[in-house]
């Protein structure tokens, strides 16, 4: 077994842990408690499939226990708070921070599917498979999720848009 | 004109829609200017995630990450190192059996019972009182042949309550006891390590109940242990180290 292999990924899967779980430290023990994982269960992948996609996979089913274990008690009280409009702070500039800071208000699910589009951008099928829900799911969640995002941040034109593959 | 419909607006900003499905998208917008808005925003939203945290995927990855193993390979060495602890103590050979690489685990177990030891107690938690600080880390200092501090925590909630003198396997241990309002009390645990002079990044090991963060600097073992969250605990290890290795 190579381990160069699952070390490549390694950027994307703190990346994807940061915005994640928000706190730098939190999110490389979230990557060390996957590439643990991952290395006792190398086995199980089949070569030649997506091991980036299992990666994420991996990452996600320890997201998720730790969540259920530690019982994330800020999450859920943010889940249940009412959406208030981020206001930009300077002129009609959004900051990254209030991106952040909504992003942070969406619940964990919706958080998932958000980031694993925009900022993975893994496919909706690769999505459905990474986080094992029908792909309706996903639909839904993203639809909310964006939307949601949307409004907080007041819905109001914020920077020139660049098109960014 | 058909409807498009929300899946399909979706995957106009995400994915690749086929020619025929792009132009029909586009006629949708067109003369769905709201929609168009919606849509304009939903890129702009991948956009900011994307330049929000791009920038992790150009950090140099930490070590400790790198160095991930297969469990069974940590088990055994784990495994092989308390036995060669045992042998290194049992033989009294000193400094031979004992690889760098091995002291840090046991340098969490230690902490973590000395933590369970001390803690609890009500009237004696500590030999020497905070009242008595510069005393107590000239004392501890004196014993361990190095200057000590005792870091300040009062800005994270913690203030200390005392030290005291402890015996380890490597000689004598300096033991720093914080409580915060509600008593949750933490330790720090101080020892001198045998071997070459070297660096490790933070470690954790959850020991019980008690979480422990530990790591070497130089020829001193560090070891914070307390009955709390592991993210709450970093924060204090941080701080910790950052005070010390000012």
């Amino acid at each position: 077994m190579d381990r160069r292999l699952i070390i490549e990924h390694i950027p994307r899967l703190r990346r994807y842990a940061r915005a994640l779980v928000g706190d730098r430290y939190v999110a490389d023990d979230l990557v060390q408690d996957t590439l643990e994982r991952a290395w006792n269960k190398f086995y199980l992948w089949r070569p030649g499939s997506d091991l980036r996609a299992w990666l994420f996979t991996i990452m996600h089913n320890v997201f998720v226990n730790q969540a259920r274990r530690r019982r994330y008690e800020i999450e859920q009280a943010m889940d249940e708070l009412p959406a208030v409009a981020v206001r930009a702070t300077q002129g009609d500039q959004l900051e990254l921070q209030d991106v952040d800071r909504v992003l942070r208000s969406l619940s964990a699910e919706q958080r998932e599917v958000v980031l694993l589009v925009a900022v993975e951008q893994l496919t909706y099928e690769e999505v459905s498979c990474a986080l094992d829900i029908p792909i309706g799911t996903v639909m839904s969640r993203l639809s909310r999720a964006r939307e949601r995002m949307r409004q907080l941040l007041g819905g109001q034109t914020v920077m020139p848009l660049k098109v960014v593959k | 004109m058909k409807t498009v419909t929300e899946a399909e607006l979706h995957t106009y900003i995400d994915g690749v829609l086929s020619e025929g499905a792009r132009a029909e998208v586009e006629s949708w917008l067109a003369s769905h200017p709201e929609d168009a808005e919606r849509l304009r925003a939903y890129a702009e939203q991948n956009a900011l995630l994307r330049s929000l945290y791009n920038p992790v995927l150009d950090e140099p990855v930490p070590a400790a990450l790198l160095a991930v193993r297969p469990h069974a390979w940590r088990r055994y060495a784990a495994a092989a190192a308390i036995f060669a602890l045992g042998i290194g103590l049992g033989w009294m050979v000193r400094g031979v059996f004992i690889t760098p690489q091995m002291v840090p685990a046991s340098l969490a177990r230690l902490a973590a019972t000395a933590h369970v030891v001390y803690s609890p107690e009500v009237r004696h938690p500590v030999e020497v009182p905070a009242g008595e600080e510069e005393h107590l880390v000239s004392w501890l200092s004196k014993r361990l042949g190095t200057a000590l501090k005792a870091p300040q925590l009062a800005p994270l909630g913690y203030d200390l309550v005392g030290g005291r003198l402890l015996s380890g396997p490597q000689g004598p241990v300096a033991h720093f006891m914080y409580q915060d309002a509600r008593g949750q009390r933490l330790t720090l645990y101080v020892s001198r390590q045998r071997g070459e002079p070297r660096d490790t990044a933070f470690r954790f090991s959850q020991e019980d109940r008690v979480a422990v963060f530990y790591w070497v600097d130089g020829n001193f073992g560090y070891a914070l242990s307390g009955e709390v969250r592991r993210e709450q605990l970093l924060k204090v290890a941080e701080v910790v180290y950052k005070q010390l290795n000012p």
